[in-house]
């Protein structure tokens, strides 16, 4: 087994995927020869020639559309948005018409699509490239929202996407392409959608979160334990739609929970994970479910963005509120 | 309406027959002689000088930021160096009530249009004093969001219209920007309400990695105004005197009420995209860079101003040395800004006359007392 970084997975998901399904095309801005600004499409161009792997003129709408026209045509599309923070550029077709195509014509076509996308903070980006713009899509029926937050979840979420048979928005956390490795394996394998991850087994009090925010939220459960406090962590995995009976019978057992998310409190889908406890197990709670989230602001300007995201230390202290009601 | 008679051209011959016209308009050509002596637009002494100043300046503020830049204290930087003549020569056309729309790269012209050199480098800096733009400098912080600016420009020349005023919208985005819905928007609204607009186009020859054919089927990005009845023009982008005079033209007509233009310029961007890791050796040949470094337009403009007895060593050096000194006085302002707060983003969201929401104003709270600290 390899030590790949979550870049490298994506990459190796990609490659296993145009080998399995010749109806599978990668197509974006700078992803062919250049192999995509981040290198998610390095040497894939070369491995699988220009008729699977392209560039594209410089449209985020125009891409969308293309992969709407390319479902039709049979095809199993794989664009890239360069930054997430382009997609408003693209909505009509996310939203507009993919999310509906199936609904539209009465389940007579479908879209094959899966959205591949850099997005979140933390790499001092310029303005607008980095936003958690997730929660956008997510509340959009129709869409299928996956964010991985490790190289080995990356491969087997990414191939579980482009197989699925509706459009999905594969999320990359920019922060975590290059910021650690671990093994995975270079056989395919797929990890089921909407279900969320056990990261760590515990008692008293449930931290569900996604994206570069489990690492963080990991780091909050090993200071809680130094304190005693028993911390399971939840990975969504996919946002949309959500594992409820993972979550809820987390939080059935521990009768606390701490919702995690690196959008403002205004965005996000930690709004909806609360809702949904509230709603399914308001009588296992022993506190209120609290949420750590970044202020309601426009995604900063590179100078603040450290002091404004969320960190582990927010959500120690977000926990010991919940742990201490 | 074609006459009775007159053979009538098919859609290809058509295509042909339009393609055919853009022929890349230059005066100067890359050994500094005027090769089109009508069209040579007879700048005083003064202006030629002046004009040859700010791209030797400009230059120099390039090569500091990459440097700045490498020494991790300038942060986001798009280089400008091969695109001097496109950009201050654009610029040298316009009057100073002339409201400019920049993208990312475009700093240069609205630093000549006023904004401070302090300011610039905030921006770079992601702080957004960079982009609180003083009020007598009629400019909008440079656009992330590529081919946004085209039809927001649009929108400022409309203004101008309704206001009667006798000034113009000019806005600049790349050959991948032309690719972008928003390009035909703005290029047609302007059109459709004859506004005095005027749309540049920097064809620097690729967009990040992406070669200009791959953009478009299009012989030229300029004929693309023709589809939206705009006068439009190919201009060589590494001649000073061919993109002042497109400029000065297509303003004129703007504030005669005859409408927008679009000009394409034909240039090159010697350096990477960004100093962001972009490594042109992927997708560029040393072969085609030197070719067009062959044209450079500060190597034009000083052998034809040398000729004229305008322009010497001393002369040059006296700009180097001026743009060096006003960088490093500009780098300590920016340093002595105070550091960004979150606060202080919070207090920008909305109107500061009406109650912060709820949740910011808790936000507010929290994060001043963590600030405090
Ligand atoms: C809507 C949008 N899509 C993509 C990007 C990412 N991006 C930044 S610059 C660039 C290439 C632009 O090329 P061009 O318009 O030719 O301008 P140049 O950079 O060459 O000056 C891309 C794709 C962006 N900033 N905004
Ligand atoms: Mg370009």
């Amino acid at each position: 087994m390899a030590q790949l970084t979550m870049i490298q997975a994506i990459t190796d998901a990609l490659r296993t995927e145009l080998k399995n399904d010749e109806n599978v095309l990668v197509f974006g801005e700078d992803v062919g020869n250049n192999g995509g600004v981040f290198r998610a499409t390095e040497g894939l161009q070369k491995e699988f020639g220009e008729d699977r792997v392209f560039d594209t003129p410089l449209a985020e709408s125009g891409i969308g559309g293309l992969a709407v026209g390319l479902s039709l045509e049979g095809f199993r599309p794989v664009p890239e948005i360069q930054f997430f923070g382009f997609v408003y550029e693209v909505m009509d077709s996310i939203s507009g018409q993919l999310a509906r195509m199936r609904f539209r014509s009465g389940g007579v076509y479908n879209a094959p699509v899966t959205i591949r996308s850099p997005f979140g903070g933390g790499v001092h980006t310029p303005e607008m490239h980095a936003d958690s713009l997730e929660g956008l899509v997510a509340s959009q029926p129709g869409l299928k929202v996956v964010i991985p937050s490790s190289p080995y979840d990356a491969k087997g979420l990414l191939i579980s996407a482009i197989r699925d048979n509706d459009p999905v928005i594969f999320l990359e956390h920019m922060k975590l392409y290059r910021s650690f490795r671990e093994e995975v394996p270079e056989e395919e394998y797929t990890i089921p959608l909407g279900k969320a991850a056990v990261k760590r087994e515990g008692t008293d009090l449930t931290i569900i979160a996604y994206g570069a925010m489990v690492q963080e939220s990991m780091k909050a459960a090993e200071e809680l334990e130094k304190e005693n406090y028993s911390v399971e962590v939840i990975d969504l995995r996919t946002v949309q739609p959500l594992d409820i009976p993972t979550i809820i019978a987390s939080v059935e057992k521990t009768g606390r929970a701490v919702v995690v998310q690196e959008a403002q409190k205004q965005a996000g889908v930690a709004a909806n994970v609360v809702a949904e406890i509230n709603e399914r197990a308001i009588l296992s709670l022993e506190a209120p479910v609290l949420r750590v989230f970044a202020p309601d602001t426009v995604f900063p300007f590179s100078q603040a963005e450290t002091v404004w995201l969320p960190n582990s230390k927010d959500i120690v202290a977000t926990a010991k509120k919940v742990l201490t009601f | 309406m074609a006459a009775k008679n007159a053979k009538q051209l098919g859609p290809v011959e058509t295509l042909q027959a339009i393609e055919e016209k853009f022929e890349m308009f230059q005066i100067l050509n890359e050994e500094g002689e005027i090769v089109n002596k009508d069209a040579d637009p007879n700048l005083t002494d003064e202006e030629l000088v002046e004009l040859m100043r700010r791209m030797v300046y400009t230059r120099i503020l390039d090569q500091r930021s990459i440097s700045l830049n490498r020494q991790g204290r300038l942060g986001f930087y798009a280089p400008t160096a091969g695109q001097e003549a496109s950009q201050l020569a654009s610029h040298f056309a316009l009057e100073k009530e002339d409201f400019i729309l920049p993208g990312y790269r475009d700093v240069p012209q609205i630093i000549w249009h006023g904004l401070p050199l302090a300011q610039a480098f905030l921006f770079s800096r992601g702080h957004f004093a960079g982009n609180q733009i003083p009020e007598n400098v009629k400019v909008f912080p440079p656009q992330i969001i590529i081919g946004a600016q085209f039809i927001q420009a649009a929108g400022v020349a409309l203004g101008m219209q309704k206001r009667g005023k006798k000034t113009v919208a000019v806005t600049y985005t790349g050959d991948g920007g032309s690719s972008q819905g928003d390009f035909y928007e703005g290029i047609n609204f302007a059109g459709a309400f004859r506004s005095p607009a005027i749309f540049i186009v920097q064809n620097n020859q690729y967009a990040i990695s992406t070669p200009r054919e791959l953009q478009t089927a299009a012989k030229t990005i300029a004929q693309k105004g023709i589809a939206a009845g705009l006068p439009s023009i190919l201009v060589d982008g590494m001649d000073p005197l061919a993109v002042y005079v497109a400029t000065r033209d297509a303003r004129e007509r703007a504030v005669n009420g005859e409408g927008p233009t679009l000009i394409e310029t034909l240039c090159y961007r010697y350096g990477p995209h960004t100093m962001a890791g972009d490594d042109p050796t992927r997708y560029r040949t040393s072969e085609t860079d030197s070719e067009w470094e062959k044209k450079d337009p500060l190597v034009r403009f000083r052998t034809y101003l040398e000729a004229k007895g305008l322009w010497n060593e001393e002369k040059e050096n006296e700009v180097i040395e001026q743009a060096k000194e006003e960088i490093k006085e500009a780098i300590k302002i920016a340093d002595a800004t105070p550091k960004q707060k979150v606060t202080d983003l919070m207090e920008i969201m909305y109107d500061p006359n009406t109650e912060m929401p709820y949740n910011l104003k808790e936000q507010y709270e929290l994060y001043k007392e963590k600030e405090s600290k």
